[in-house]
Order: C-alpha cells, then structure tokens, then sequence
C-alpha cells in the first residue's frame, strides 16, 4: 500500500502535513534546551575526569580546591548514596550506573569523572579542577573486544558475569545470548555454496549537537528540582533518587527541549553529580558537559567483531544461517549482544538457524543505546555475505531477498511467529523504484540491504483536558526528539473530531504525570500515540455522557461524529449534533471538568522493515568514497505525520552513512581516546549527502488504533550493509570492516589488485 | 583575573558587558545577554550551532572572544525576524519540517541567511559547502538544503 493513496482511508487528520506546534520557538531561538536555563543564585559545575584507560585510584586530594573563594562544593564518590549496592551479574543496575557516573576504587576508562566541582562562575571551576590532586596507580587495560576475550587480558571487574557465561571463559565476557532453530549443519549440507567470513564495526557516537546540559537543585529537606536534556526524565528522577538516597516523589524532573539523543540521553551522566553538588552547596547548580566530554564519558554505540556463516542452493534459497557476534560494551555490562543475535536474521525464513551473541567489557565508556542497538552491525555482517551469495550465484540481490523474505506466520530467527510485517511490501516497492534500474557510471556500484528492528512499548501515560471554549490540552510524558507532538495532535484531533490547531502537546514534568518510559524502542508514535488515542476516546465517553444527559437518553444512545454528540440512531430521538465546544462551555454546570487519561504498557508495537537502495562512487586513487543517490524504502504501519516520517528515514541514513564510511572511536596504545572532538570525529556534513528519497510503504500494525509501527530506529538498521555492498561492487573487493575509510579501500584495492 | 568592560550592538541594540578575557563572545551571548539561541556543540568551531554575524561576517561565536566584540555589530538568531514577522527562511524551515530537534536550526538560519545575502541564486551544491559548516545529526540536510533553495526561489521572485 503506497502511500499516495492514503486519504482514502478514512482519516481526517492523521496523514496531513501541519506545522510543528514548536516550530516558532526553534526557528527563532527561543526553545530551551538543556544548557539554555538558569537560577538565582546558580553555581556552575565542572568534571574532573580520569586521563587513564585503567587506573586504581589510591588517593584523591581536593583540599586545594576547596580552599579557593570561589569553590562552593567538592564531590567524590563518598558523597553519594551508600545503599547503591553492587550485586554480581547483571543485577547492580544503579550500582553500575553509580560507578560510570562517579568511579570508585578505580577509573575505569580514559574520560571515567573522578570529582566534581561547584564554583560560582565555570571558569572558576574549570580553574579548580586543576587543584584536585589523585594519585592513580595505572593498570594494564584493553579496549579491543577480541582481545579483552583473551585468557591474558586485564580484568576490568571479577564477577561482572551472570549465569549465562559459560565456565571458562575470560571475566570481561559477562554475558551470553543463544537462540535459533532447526539443524544448521544439515542446512549447510542442503546448500550448493556456504560462504563463511569475519566482518568487524567500530564504536560511533550517537552525536546529537546538544551536550548533555541539566540544572540542579537538592535542598537539605530532601526535595529537589532537576531540568536536563534527557530522552525520559521518569528514569533520570529513579536513577538519581537511587544514587543520592532520596526519595523518588521528592525529585521534580523536567524534561527540556532536547537537541538530538538518538539513545544516548537514556542514561544519567552529569545529573546526579549536579544534585549531589547542590546538595553540598546548598544552591542551585548547572552543569554543562564539553564536546570532548560527550565523546570520552557517554555513549558510544559498540563495536562488533562477527562470524557468519550462510548457506544457499542455486536458485537463491536460504538452507541455513548462524553467526556469532562479540559486542564490546565498554566497562559496564549491557552490550547489545542479545539484539545483535536476535535482529542478525530476523528478515528471513530460515529453516535453520543459530545464532550466539557475547557481551565482552573493556576499558572504554558505557555503551548506550543507539538507534536500533545492536541491529545496523548485525545488519552489515549478514547482508554483506547475502550480497557476496547473490554475486556468486549469479542471482538479483531484491529476488533472491523476496524470495526468502519473512511474512506473516513466519517463525521468526529469534523465536516467536510474525504477524502482519512489510518486509515483502518494502522490496517490491524498492524493486519498483526507478533507483534500483538506473543506470550506473563507470566507478559506481549500487549496493542494496533489507533491516530489522523490534520496536518497543513500554510503560507509558497521557492525560487529556479539554478546556471550557473546547480547545484540548494533552500531556504526554516522552520527550519529543522528532516532532512527535505534531503527531499526538493529529491523533487526538482524529478522535475527539477537533482542529489540530485547538490542541497543544506537553511533555509533562514528573510531578504531573504518571511513570513514563523512556523516548526509546521508537515507541513515542506507538505508545504515547495509543494512549493519546485511549485518553481521547475515554473523554469522548465523558462528552458523550453530559449529551445523553442534556437529552435525557441512555448514554448507548450516543455516538461522537466529526466532533460532535450525536445520536446513534434513528430509534434514539431526534436531536441536533451536539459540539464539543458546546458541550465544555456548560461543563462545570453538568458534572464538572471533562478529562481523559491512559496508562499502561501497550505491548503490540509490531516490527519494522526497511530496504536501502544506495550508489557509491569509489576514487581508485585516493580511496575516497562518495554516496551519489540513496533511496530509503520503509514500513511505517501508517504514517501519522508523513514529513516527520521521512525525516526519520533520512535522518537514520543518513547517521548510517556515517557509521559506514567515517566514523570510529580511535584509541591510542595508551587506551586514550584520539578522536574526541567534532574535527576528528567527523560526522557526515552537508556537502557529503546526496539529498535522500523515501518511500513511505504502510502496512498497518494490528497492535495500534490506527496502524502505527515505529519508524525512528529501522532506518539506521540497512545503510551499513546497502553501503559496504555499493562500495564492494564499485571497488571490485569485499568490504569487511566499517569504517570504509580511504586506508582501508586503498588496502582493499591492493589486495585485490 | 580583573573583567573588561565591552560595549557592542547586538541585533542592533547597544549593550555591554564584563567579561573575562577567557571567555567567548558565545559565553558573553548566553550567560551575559542571555541571548541563548546561538547553541555550544562542540566549542571548537566544528559544528557551527553557535554561528552569528560579526560586522556582517559568518563566525563561530565560540571562536571569537567576548573581548572582540568591543564596537562591533552582532547578528543572532534572535534578530533575524522583524517583529512578529519571520524572515521567509524561518517559515520555510517550518513549513519543510527541515528541523527535526532543532538545536542546530539557530546556527543554519544564521548561515543559510548570510549566504543569501551574498548569493541570492545558489547551486545545491554552494547550499551544501556553504552549510558544511554546519552540523546537523537529525535530517540528513534533505530538507534543510530543500527549504534553503526554495527560499531563495522565493525571494529572487518577490525581490
């Protein structure tokens, strides 16, 4: 189902194309984000943090800096909550979060925060940090994650490991993921080529060009106001109340605007040290975060070293798969090792199937999450062997994908049968695509992959209000990082039969509004939308309810039409349509305030599929690579704000084409990280893009009112592989590691040549 | 360290400061005038969030000192509208959806706009160099280069 043909389907709003509600304050500079707020009487915080991969910290001296005029608070470790206990395995989650925010007995990587100061000017307390003297004792490290799997590398923490590590295996390996189906091996005997081949992807930051910001304030009764820029402030109030030992009601977060997450502002960082600041100084404090400071200490995404193994017989069919992926997830468990396995297959029907994924910790920063985690290096691996299958096979990449493609009852690779998926909607609209006929120059490969992400659900709650002129206001508590506002008012205008204009979207503080899951999973549109739509149509019952009323019939009797109360039927009376706004002008009168409100944890999110379609031109001379046109063909369930949905789909190639072709942590043999700032660290740039087509296919999810799937995190899932396909095929060699930096197509010409 | 004291015009309002000589003209914008639509996303000049104009001319506000702006005129994304009206790239960037979380929108208003005013009928590709400098993670720059060149479109027709 294209989308062209959308407005016969019934929706009146949902699939327009307004304006953004705040459009205005981004374009005229008046939007708040996280470091645009202050206080009366705020100091400003700064983060002394470890220049060592891997250090124990003998002694930490702060009291030069706490002599100086200016210095209001010192913070180490000592000054936060006792009770955060570590647990073995996986189960110390505060605990780890508590050991990556502020580091105990040892820094654990180059960038780990040490101690913290508030002075009365950030000057001031950039100047102080200079005079907090630690006394580290460096400690061999690793940051490699083959190597950190070695029986001779250094041990980042005993006991990290949880049950699912098998007996002798390194104690940096802490966890093990296995699933699939089916005999691979008899698979293997069924195919008439097997190809098996290592491919590799380095860390990348998520690189949103907001640093983390917050404003701080704890009081000595325990009560406390935080603003930071965050993906979900439910869990920085959770998170933070645990590490500084308040309780949660006390802390009041609130979201700002936040400029770009993409996963990595689903964690705290700087909060707590912020409050545990405010707390000892007893004044309000702001604390910034550099550049450099993003790079060494929050994100990145993992990196990956990957086997896979892939059968086919001679008319393209699949017999059997597996691979195995080792994530490096930095000091901390939760590599995404668990997606990477699970999402690696997931696009096909395989009759056999395995797949084992290894969370390895090294001497780097937590990994967060990332757009899809785990998925787009998974993606790179498998469809990279897929494309080399189709070259040797003689067979077209899109037939021999449709060919295997999962549907609908599908036993998925990671378990469970498939419902209603797009995956088959999406190549054959991709096959459509004048893109993937035209012609190609001379050094130009075209390179093509399909995707997989989950989606998510999640815990969430929305509250409706409607206003005595019959204007709506909607409190929604997942923090808007693509314009998902727009979206919550098409979906409540859509139900309550009202103007988009008359309805205003707030993320709602913490103190206003029930727990909300984090702006993750690509579950705002879904999720929070779901519940938009339930609070809305739980105020319809009520309008409908004061109509039965006024008119003296069974509420059953009542139906709500374009806004209106009107009667369900010819045998309910003869009334005139009742408007909304008529029906709040007399609300307070007839049973007072109507509102609506939602909370649970939608769990139909439904999965989505994508197929890229790229062209790569390679200069055989200096190994420079240029993405000359990319078309993003994608399932969206139904598009609410179909813009936005694009924007998603560009945005999330457009970070892949970065992932593909520039970006890398780069650590010296010190363990020090080489790259932390935006020169080195290059992300795509303007003149580096070709401008992105899209393809809105929409296949509707049975688990939301109107069809939606996520569409945030499937399109960085493809462009890996699309890319190192395009480029394998311009370059004449097959591209195994990410990045493709210019060294590596030059390495991989000679190679070939 | 003793302040200096600058006096400059900012949108065309004269207004003066203290300042650290340390300090930039982006901290002196933000924390002084707070003037917080010119954004700090990298402080090396790399990501342009904190472009504004100096005498006219396209900088990065975190490489330039406050100290610098001592009789200077500086133009932010504060004073690109008049009034209540926006300048026709601000409506065109909403009305393009080419802002998604919009904290790189200040600095690529303020450069899109200086590169009209040199060259009212860019190429896609000048719109692309002229904003390399400008780093934006959520877009993919499709919309943002689309609503630029139909800007210009715009305002060649009606000029």
């Amino acid at each position: 189902m294209a989308l062209d043909d959308r407005k016969s389907d019934g929706f009146t709003f949902v699939g327009t194309r307004p304006n953004r509600p705040d459009g205005l304050d981004k374009v005229t500079g008046r939007a708040r984000f996280g470091a645009d707020a202050s206080a009366p009487g705020m100091l400003h915080g700064a983060i002394l943090r470890s220049p060592h991969a891997h250090a124990r910290i003998l002694r930490i001296d702060t009291s030069k800096a706490e002599a100086l005029k200016d210095v209001k608070a010192v913070v180490t470790r000592a000054d936060f909550s006792d009770k955060v206990e570590f647990a073995p395995g996986l189960e110390g989650d505060f605990w780890n979060i508590l050991e990556n925010v502020m580091a105990g007995d040892k820094a654990l990587y180059d960038g780990h925060a040490v101690a913290a100061v508030a002075a009365t000017s950030a000057l001031a307390a950039r100047d102080a940090l200079k005079l907090i003297e630690v006394e580290y004792e460096v400690l061999p490290h690793v940051t490699d994650v083959d190597k950190a799997m070695l029986m001779d590398a250094p041990v980042i923490r005993q006991g990290a490991a949880d049950y699912s590590v098998p007996e002798g295996m390194h104690p940096n390996v802490v966890r093990k993921h296995e699933s699939g189906h089916g005999d691979v091996e008899a698979g293997f005997a069924e195919a008439d080529l097997v190809i098996e081949d290592h491919f590799t992807t380095e860390a990348t930051h998520q690189g949103y060009i907001e640093p983390h910001a917050c404003l701080a304030t704890l009081g000595a009764d325990g009560k406390g106001e935080l603003w930071c820029c965050t993906q979900g402030h439910w869990i920085v109030q959770k998170t933070c109340a645990a590490l500084l030992g308040i309780e949660t009601a006390n802390l009041r977060v609130t979201a700002s605007e936040i400029g770009g997450g993409f996963g990595g502002k689903t964690t705290v960082f700087i909060e707590p040290v912020a409050l545990a600041l405010s707390r000892k100084a007893n004044k309000p404090v702001k604390l910034v975060m550099s550049r450099s400071e993003v790079f060494r200490a929050t994100g990145p995404t993992a990196s990956a070293s990957m086997d896979i193994k892939i059968g086919m017989k001679k008319d393209g069919t699949l017999t059997a798969a597996q691979g195995t992926f080792r994530l490096q997830g930095g000091a901390f468990p939760g590599g995404p090792a668990d997606f990477t396995a699970m999402c690696a297959f997931a696009p096909y029907n395989l009759p056999h199937v395995r797949q084992v994924g290894y969370d390895v910790m090294t001497n780097r920063p937590k990994q967060a999450a990332y757009r899809a985690p785990g998925s787009p290096m998974a993606a790179f691996a498998v469809e990279s062997v897929i494309d080399e299958l189709c070259n040797q096979l003689g067979l077209d990449p899109i037939e021999v994908r449709l060919k295997n493609a999962s549907r609908e009852g599908t036993k998925a690779s990671y378990g469970p049968r498939f419902q209603r998926i797009g995956l088959v909607e999406t190549l054959e609209a991709a096959k459509a695509h004048p893109h993937y006929t035209a012609p190609l120059k001379p050094g130009q490969g075209r390179g093509i992959s399909c995707g997989f992400w989950f989606n998510h659900g999640g815990e969430t709650s929305v509250s409706l209000a409607l206003s005595e002129d019959g204007s709506a206001q909607v409190m929604v508590g997942t923090p808007d990082i693509g314009g998902s506002r727009a979206s919550m008012a098409l979906m409540a205008a859509e139900v309550l039969g009202i103007p988009y204009e008359n309805i205003r979207v707030t993320i709602a503080d913490t103190a206003t509004l029930g727990y909300n899951d984090v702006s993750h999973g690509s579950r705002v549109t879904y999720a929070s939308g779901l519940a938009t739509i339930k609070a809305a149509r739980h105020a319809v019952e009520k309008l409908c309810e004061r109509a039965a009323k006024k008119w003296g019939i069974p509420v059953d009797a009542v139906k709500w039409e374009n806004g209106c109360a009107v009667p369900s039927g010819p045998n309910a009376g003869e009334f005139d349509p009742l408007p909304l706004a008529d029906i709040t002008a007399d609300m307070g009168r007839t049973g007072g305030p109507i509102s609506g409100h939602f909370e649970a944890t939608p769990e139909g999110a439904g999965v989505s599929f994508a197929t890229h379609i790229v062209d790569a031109e390679v200069d055989p001379e200096t190994g420079k690579t240029k993405v000359v046109r990319y078309t993003v063909v994608q399932d969206a369930g139904k598009a609410i704000h179909p813009t936005y949905v694009e924007g998603q789909f560009q945005g999330g190639a457009a970070q892949g084409i970065g992932w593909a072709l520039n970006e890398e942590y780069i650590y010296g043999a010190d363990g020090r990280l080489q790259n932390s700032v935006f020169l080195d660290y290059r992300i795509p740039v303007a003149s580096d893009l070709p401008m992105i087509d899209t393809v809105i296919v929409e296949v509707p999810n049975p688990g939301h009112p109107f069809g939606v799937r996520g569409v945030g995190e499937t399109s960085i899932c493809p462009p890996l592989a699309a890319i190192a396909n395009a480029v394998s095929a311009a370059a004449g060699a097959r591209m195994r590691q990410l990045p493709m930096s210019p060294p590596r197509i030059l390495a991989a010409l000679k190679a070939d040549g | 360290m003793s302040k200096i004291h600058v006096s400059t015009t900012v949108n065309g309002d004269a207004v003066e400061y203290l300042c650290d000589p340390r300090e930039t003209l982006l901290d002196c914008l933000r924390d002084k005038l707070s003037l917080t639509g010119a954004k700090e996303g990298c402080g090396t000049g790399d990501c342009g969030a904190c472009s504004v104009t100096l005498d006219g001319r396209l900088v990065c506000s975190c490489l330039v000192l406050g100290v610098e702006a001592e009789g200077k005129e500086i133009g932010t994304v504060e004073g690109i509208a008049e009034g209540d009206v926006l300048h026709p790239l601000q409506q065109k960037f909403i009305d393009y959806a080419a802002l998604q979380c919009g904290i790189c929108t200040p600095g690529i208003l303020v450069a899109a706009k200086a590169l009209l005013e040199q060259n009212p009928d860019p190429t896609e590709e000048e719109v692309r160099f002229w904003l390399a400098g400008n780093l934006c993670r959520c877009t993919g720059y499709d919309k943002i280069i689309r609503a630029v060149m139909d800007t210009a479109r715009d305002m060649r027709e009606t000029a």
